[in-house]
């Protein structure tokens, strides 16, 4: 409960100036995703029962490499993004919210390493 | 936490029932919401059947009788019974809209009427729209000008005109607003299809002179960016008017001006 007037609610803190990357960055990794996406699904099932060497040889071709990196960065910067506005618009709770973003974040991030490594490794 | 459950004391109950008049021809029950802040008890769900051959064909015209030979504490609002004065915003048969330019032939069963979702109830059919007016006025719904008033109207071009269209027939009934899950959620720091839409239609007046200063206070993770494009309020405007569009042009404009 409080005493303040509506208006006075409703204008809180003021404008954060800001929303703007983080909507665009959204929509230009999803544009991204779009066509990388269709690449990997369509190259994973033309690889479908081919042994060890096949799919390794696959990932190494400097392409492959290039497309794999991209689509990692890719799709764990719109996870991340995306992630950040589901709990914003349900956890109402400020420390519960502000933990689960930075879980989100540090988790994406992590992830994307990982995973960028595991092709390297392959690739090289 | 979003809370997708009622409250124990918000619980709907089964209420009253009120048959039809004796001889009645064509019966058509209407199940009401009522809650009354003075009884403390939880709202419930009187059942009234009225037979449609001595009543008039809107939804309003059955609620103006009910309340004029039935039951008088059946408590709403309305005033202009013609779609102009945004009124008697209702939720009728599960969609948000006017209950004067609803037609309850259009209703196939029983008719169900609800307050708008998810606003404070102030009896009935009665939501508090105190936040959503406050948020009106926040976004300063008015012509802004530096430069000094001229001797006649503000001239504007047929075609800057014509870029109102769309955005000046807002009766501001809310029946967007109150479908938006997104509202629903953060309707403390989320501004709404409504407000947008009027936001935007200040922003695209040719006339005014404070388009970036509307912008910089509508740019805002939560005051505009909670609009995930669900599209409930174009799909439920009774004025068949496009809020998801108007705040898509915002979203445009705030990327243009990067």
């Amino acid at each position: 409960m409080s005493a303040r007037t509506p208006i006075a609610r409703v204008r809180g803190l003021g404008s954060a100036k800001g929303g703007t990357h983080h909507w665009w960055m959204q929509r230009v990794t999803a544009l991204a995703l779009a066509p990388l996406t269709v690449w990997f699904v369509a190259s994973l099932i033309r690889l479908v029962g081919a042994d060890h060497a096949a799919v390794a040889d696959w990932l190494a071709s400097p392409l492959t490499t290039v497309l794999m990196l991209l689509l990692i960065v890719a799709t764990f910067h719109h996870l991340q993004l995306g992630l950040q506005v589901v709990i914003e618009d349900y956890i109402h709770g400020e420390a519960a919210k502000i933990g689960c973003i930075i879980g989100v974040k540090f988790a994406s991030f992590a992830l994307a390493v990982a995973a960028g490594v595991a092709v390297l490794k392959v690739a090289f | 936490m979003a809370e997708f459950t009622l409250p124990a004391n918000s619980k709907v109950k089964d209420g009253k029932k009120w048959p039809a008049a004796a001889g009645a021809k064509r019966a058509k029950a209407f199940r009401i919401y009522r809650w009354n802040p003075d009884d403390g008890a939880n709202p419930h769900v009187d059942t009234y059947t009225i037979d449609l051959d001595d009543c008039g064909p809107m939804v309003l015209d059955a609620l103006i009788k009910l309340k004029n030979e039935v039951d008088a504490t059946l408590t709403f609002r309305r005033s202009c019974r013609e779609g102009v004065c945004g009124s008697c915003a209702m939720n009728i048969d599960g969609t948000n809209t006017l209950a004067c330019t609803k037609y309850i032939s259009d209703i196939g069963g029983d008719v169900k009427i609800y307050p708008l979702p998810h606003m404070p109830v102030v009896k009935d059919l009665v939501p508090d729209l105190t936040t959503a007016y406050a948020q009106l006025s926040a976004i300063e719904p008015w012509l802004k000008t530096t430069s000094p008033a001229p001797d006649r109207e503000r001239l504007q071009e047929p075609e800057e005109r014509r870029r109102l269209d769309g955005l000046y027939e807002c009766i501001l009934c809310f029946c967007c607003t109150t479908s938006c899950p997104s509202y629903w959620w953060n309707g403390d720091r989320y501004l709404g299809p409504a407000i947008l839409l009027q936001a935007y239609r200040w922003i695209a007046d040719s006339r005014d002179e404070e388009t970036g200063d509307r912008l910089d206070q509508l740019e805002d993770p939560f005051r505009l960016y909670r609009c995930h494009t669900i599209m409930n309020c174009t799909k439920t405007c009774p004025k068949g008017l496009n809020p998801a569009k108007a705040i898509a042009e915002i979203k445009k404009l705030m990327v243009a001006r990067q």
